[in-house]
Formats: structure tokens, C-alpha cells, sequence
């Protein structure tokens, strides 16, 4: 009898304590993770910096959805289906938008293209550079090194 | 001698590049700007197609019906462009309701409205407040307000019986727009039956 009433004693506490873990597990979606992520659809520019009624109204709709205990994900996908694909900060990829995508990445390429090209040339030249001496006046000839060279000699020890 | 100077490459790539940002810019600008095509027929007396006929989106308070402006065809339409959050909106609300009563009683036509960026419980709530009797599209995307170049609320769009623009009015509306506007689109011949 105690062993049963000890059963049930831990399944109540299961039961109340599992669901809090669940929800610590998931944090609430706060308005300002949101807002980071939408566009102020009318004013066409991110929701976190537009001041107009129309984004007060979105915001609104989003708190409304966060009290709804939406996620993030979820309150997205209700913004699109109020105010269309716009609402989304990433820009589409199809048309104009597209460039969003492409530019950066032609940039890359470029940038790499160029390296690939430059590169070597600098390195080749940086390293003449370090092999030719300093030369202050005209090569030495023969008989000029010759002569050094017998005067060096003297000063041997 | 020295060598013939080569021309430097990075400077060329790099000016090329900007080159092509701005010519980016300015494709983006020039597509970006206002249509005033549907404006200047209008204003020159000409009756252009109301653009974005076959447009079909979903009722306000009923998504499973949707309709297009040539379900209205044979009707003189008063199309506006509203949202809750818009506050000549909410001015000339009460004037769009009197318009729809006059038609209806006229048998003449119908206002309909089109939200634009507005939630569903928001417009909703509006026409409650407003006693709205007339229809409104929930043009989610704004693919029928971007076929008028809406970008500003309220803005409304009277058309006769054959689809015709007959007026427009970007701004909120008064009453004497809508009574001239609406007698015009009717002095226009009914279809052949």
C-alpha cells in the first residue's frame, strides 16, 4: 500500500514537473526576436526600425500570435499569410531580388579571381625585389675585383 | 630601355564593378518608380481597362470564397484600397457605407473593398465598428493595389459597367467625388444582354 502511494505520489510529481521542463525548454518568442526578421510591409523597411500605424498594427499582430504562444517559425508563416511573402526580411529570389543573392556571391568571385591573378605577380616580384642587392654605384669588374680582393687579403691577421 | 608599362588591372575590375552597382542602382530606381499610365488616360478623358481584372483573392470573413473584379463586370464598382490602421480611412468609411446603400438601391453596382497590409481581425473589427455592408477582398501581397499603384491609403477606383476606370481618387474620398464619379460610369450604356 505505501509502495502504491508512493507510485502515485512520483507520477503527480512527473506530471507537474515535465510540463514546466517542456516550456523551459522552450522559451517564449519575444516581439523584438520577430521584429528583427520582418518588414514593415507599407514602409519597406525592417519592422524593428519603422514607425508608422501600419507597423504599430503588425506589431500588435505579433503580440497577439506571441500570446498565443506561437514560435517564432509559426508567427512568421501567420505574417505571410496576413500580409504575403513581403513581410519577410530576406529578399526574394526571383527578379530584382534576386541580385540580394547573386551580387555578393559575383562579388566573392571576383574578389577571388582577382587574388588568384594578383597574388603570384606580388609574391614574384616582392622576392626579386629581395634578391637583387642594394647597389649603390656600378658592378665591380675583373680587374676592380681582383684588386679588392688583394687588399682585403692584407689586412688578414 | 624600359619595358612598355602594362595597365594596371585592379583599377579597371574594380572600376567595372562600380559601374555595374550603379547601373543596378539605377534599373532598381527607374523599376521601382511610379506607374502614372492608368492616372494620365484618366485624366486625358479616356476610359483605360481597370487593370487586374482577373485577380481572384479571398472574401474578408469568408477565405473559402474568392473573387475578382470581373465577377462584378455589368456593375458600376467603386473599388477601394483600405486598412484599419489607416486613419482617412476611417473618415471616409461612413461615405463609402452611404455610396453602397444608394447603390444598391439603385441596383446600380457595388462598393468593394480591398485591405491592403492589414490583419484579417483587424479589418474584420473595422467593419464591425463601421457597420461595413459592402464586400472586401483581402488582397494578401498587394498584387491587386500593386496593378493601381497603390502605395498610399486610402485610394479609391470608380469603374463602369464594362470594367472601365472612369475616376480615381488617391486620397480619401468625399461624397461629391463619388456622385460625380458614379454618374459618370452609368451615363455609360449598360453591355448588350
Amino acid at each position: 500500500m505505501t509502495r502504491l502511494r508512493s507510485l502515485l505520489l512520483l507520477i503527480a510529481v512527473l506530471a507537474v514537473a515535465l510540463p514546466a521542463t517542456a516550456h523551459a525548454a522552450t522559451p517564449q518568442t519575444s516581439l523584438h526576436d520577430v521584429e528583427a526578421e520582418v518588414m514593415c510591409v507599407s514602409c519597406g523597411v525592417p519592422l524593428a526600425i519603422a514607425d508608422s500605424p501600419q507597423a504599430d498594427a503588425e506589431r500588435r499582430e505579433i503580440r497577439r500570435l506571441i500570446a498565443q504562444g506561437k514560435t517564432k517559425g509559426q508567427i512568421k508563416d501567420a505574417l505571410v499569410a496576413q500580409y504575403g511573402d513581403r513581410v519577410l526580411a530576406s529578399p526574394k529570389d526571383d527578379g530584382f531580388g534576386l541580385a540580394a543573392y547573386l551580387v555578393p556571391i559575383v562579388l566573392v568571385l571576383l574578389a577571388l579571381v582577382a587574388g588568384a591573378v594578383v597574388l603570384p605577380k606580388w609574391r614574384a616580384k616582392n622576392r626579386d625585389d629581395r634578391a637583387i642587392p642594394a647597389a649603390d654605384g656600378p658592378r665591380l669588374t675583373d680587374a676592380d675585383a681582383r684588386r679588392l680582393d688583394e687588399d682585403l687579403a692584407r689586412y688578414d691577421v | 630601355m624600359t619595358a612598355a608599362r602594362r595597365r594596371p588591372v585592379v583599377p579597371i575590375v574594380v572600376g567595372l564593378l562600380a559601374a555595374a552597382l550603379v547601373g543596378l542602382l539605377v534599373y532598381g530606381v527607374v523599376h521601382g518608380g511610379q506607374d502614372t499610365t492608368l492616372d494620365d488616360a484618366v485624366k486625358a478623358g479616356q476610359r483605360p481597362d481597370a487593370p487586374g481584372q482577373d485577380i481572384k483573392r479571398p472574401l474578408l470573413g469568408d477565405d473559402g470564397r474568392r473573387r475578382s473584379l470581373a465577377d462584378y463586370r455589368g456593375q458600376v464598382v467603386v473599388l477601394n484600397f483600405w486598412a484599419s490602421w489607416c486613419e482617412p480611412c476611417r473618415a471616409e468609411a461612413p461615405i463609402l457605407q452611404k455610396t453602397q446603400a444608394k447603390l444598391t438601391a439603385a441596383h446600380a453596382g457595388t462598393v468593394l473593398g480591398a485591405t491592403y497590409n492589414d490583419a484579417a481581425d483587424d479589418s474584420t473589427a473595422f467593419e464591425r465598428e463601421f457597420k461595413v455592408s459592402y464586400p472586401s477582398l483581402r488582397d494578401v501581397g498587394t498584387d491587386l493595389a500593386d496593378e493601381y499603384g497603390t502605395r498610399a491609403l486610402p485610394e479609391t477606383f470608380v469603374l463602369d459597367r464594362d470594367g472601365k476606370v472612369v475616376a480615381i481618387s488617391r486620397g480619401q474620398v468625399t461624397q461629391r467625388f463619388l456622385d460625380n464619379a458614379i454618374a459618370q460610369a452609368r451615363a455609360k450604356a449598360a453591355p448588350a444582354s
